[in-house]
């Protein structure tokens, strides 16, 4: 089976999983929600939140998907499925490009909902002029994290005590999309004057984040899972 | 500001660091060496 | 050292483990010259060493700053290497992952003392502790990403596979490394200072932060050998199971007498 066949299997697979189970819907919304009002518990001042709102949805949405990574490992690990796909001789690359599509679209929901707490909670202003950038910032930072998180999270996954090691190995490395993600959505909004053509390196930093560990992910996803 | 405390500490903590290591390191080596034989150690 | 000599049989079997059973005369001479010149290091630097203009007692920690910066880049390139030379299938061998680990685990010992050393340089000769340019963030990243790397090694299962997860783990943070370097540049390019102040060392003070880079690399290439005779050990342990390997450890005493 083609690359892309077996990836749009095992992407709608976890999306079937999600769909039935609303794990992410039902505790991990809840959470960010949560995490986004004990942000504004922590600064307490209108004028702050505003100013770091980008920051805030975007700090909210890493640990959030820490949990959703580890949800989908623990998916594989059930069971054995992960085995259970390598010895039926499903390509992991496929699987690595499967897994990482149904993450980026659980993210890019979360992503959404918190952009939406923030405008709510945090006054943030999302004009019209700013939606081209913004959409641009989603696409590129949500693809390199559910890269990164599928990447870490197969790492991490299965034996007892990986899933403690997981946010030590991952927030390190997106850390560049923290930065370019939050600096590109200021710009889109407007936060402290930023004008939206600043913006646009970010987001090309963050695309070249994607592809590079998109493609590191692709060559090295079978010898971490081989196992 | 008196600086003495500023370099002895980094002089301290750093030569400290790398004393404790060596020496976890080579009591490690002592008790492996006690459980392995001749040709494990291909060096010597 | 070299191997217990059959003389050594005379003794009681608790001391016929060898005192140093991953020396060699060579890593011992190596061992020798590094502690010369760590010890002229020390004299020089709390002792002997003027006070700079700009810097004033703040050079005397760059006598030690300096080389465990530049050994702990060192160590990880070795690290970044020694994981691919596993990798590649041609040369892979248990060896390179050792040296990998090996040089790992001494590189963030390092990391940490650059760190700690380079804060309180920065107190003395900045006036703060810390600040967020793209020099010392990327430091803190590298360290953080090798303590991970360190946790990785150690999550179990067989050698191979340790192996292979920490050498594609380890060429992994060679591509998250300049990413965050750049972004950091990106993000705060303002903070562009100079960590080493140049051309203001006289020609003792210089030839000292030689001595210290030299007897840093002899002290690294000691720690190095010797750490990943210990993983060897460590390794061939496991192999053989405790039971088994103590089992033919004192089958071979038997032999000694």
């Amino acid at each position: 089976m083609s690359l892309f066949a077996v990836a749009r299997l095992i992407a709608a697979k976890d999306l079937r999983i999600e769909w039935r189970s609303r794990v992410v819907l039902h505790q991990v919304v809840p959470f960010s929600g949560l995490v986004m009002v004990l942000f504004a518990f922590a600064l307490d001042n209108d004028a702050t939140l505003t100013r770091v709102a980008p920051g805030l949805v975007w700090l909210a949405s890493m640990f959030s998907m820490l949990v959703v990574v580890q949800r989908s490992f623990a998916v594989e690990a059930a069971d054995g499925a992960l085995d259970a796909l390598r010895v039926a001789g499903v390509r992991p690359d496929g699987i690595f490009l499967g897994k990482s599509l149904a993450l980026a679209a659980q993210l890019a929901v979360l992503e959404v909902i918190l952009l939406l707490a923030a405008v709510v909670l945090y006054k943030a202003d999302v004009g019209a002029g700013s939606v081209p950038l913004l959409l641009a910032t989603f696409v590129a930072a949500t693809l390199g994290l559910a890269f990164v998180g599928t990447l870490y999270g197969g790492l991490a996954s299965g034996a007892s005590g990986r899933e403690t090691l997981l946010p030590l190995l991952m927030l390190p490395v997106v850390a560049p999309v923290l930065i370019g993600a939050t600096r590109a959505t200021e710009a889109a909004l407007g936060t402290n004057g930023a004008s939206s053509n600043e913006g646009w390196p970010w987001v090309g930093l963050m695309v070249l984040f994607g592809v590079l560990f998109g493609a590191g992910g692709t060559l090295a996803f079978g010898s971490l899972v081989d196992e | 500001m008196n600086q003495w405390p500023y370099v002895l500490i980094s002089y301290a903590l750093s030569l400290g660091g790398i004393a404790t290591y060596t020496w976890r390191m080579l009591r490690r080596a002592r008790s492996m060496a006690s459980k392995v034989t001749e040709e494990d150690r291909p060096w010597t | 050292m070299t191997s217990p000599a059959p003389s050594s049989s005379t003794e009681t079997t608790a001391t016929s483990v060898p005192r140093r059973p991953t020396g060699t005369t060579f890593s011992r001479w190596l061992g020798i010259a590094a502690l010369v010149g760590m010890t002229w290091l020390v004299v020089f630097g709390l002792l002997l060493s003027p006070d700079d203009d700009l810097q004033k007692k703040g050079v005397r920690i760059l006598y030690i700053h300096v080389p465990s910066a530049w050994l702990a880049y060192l160590a990880f390139v070795v690290t970044g290497i020694a994981s691919a030379g596993y990798l590649f299938k041609r040369t892979r061998s248990l060896i390179w992952d050792r040296i990998a680990g090996a040089s790992a685990e001494v590189g963030v010992l390092f990391m940490a003392i650059t760190l700690v050393t380079g804060s309180l340089w920065g107190r003395i000769s900045w006036g703060t502790y810390w600040t967020w340019d793209s020099r010392l963030t990327t430091t803190a990243f590298l360290f953080i990403t090798y303590v991970g790397y360190l946790a990785v090694r150690d999550l179990g299962g067989s050698h191979h596979q340790r192996a292979k997860r920490s050498a594609v783990l380890a060429l992994l943070a060679v591509l998250e490394i300049p990413l965050v370097h750049f972004s950091v540049r990106w993000w705060r390019p303002l903070h562009q200072q100079e960590s080493v102040a140049e051309g203001k060392l006289d020609d003792l003070m210089l030839f000292s932060l030689f001595v210290g880079i030299v007897s840093f690399t002899l002290l690294y290439v000691w720690l190095v050998l010797h750490r990943q005779r210990v993983l060897a050990m460590a390794d061939a342990v496991d192999d053989k199971g405790l039971d088994g390997a103590l089992a033919a450890r004192r089958a071979e005493q038997e032999v000694a007498r």
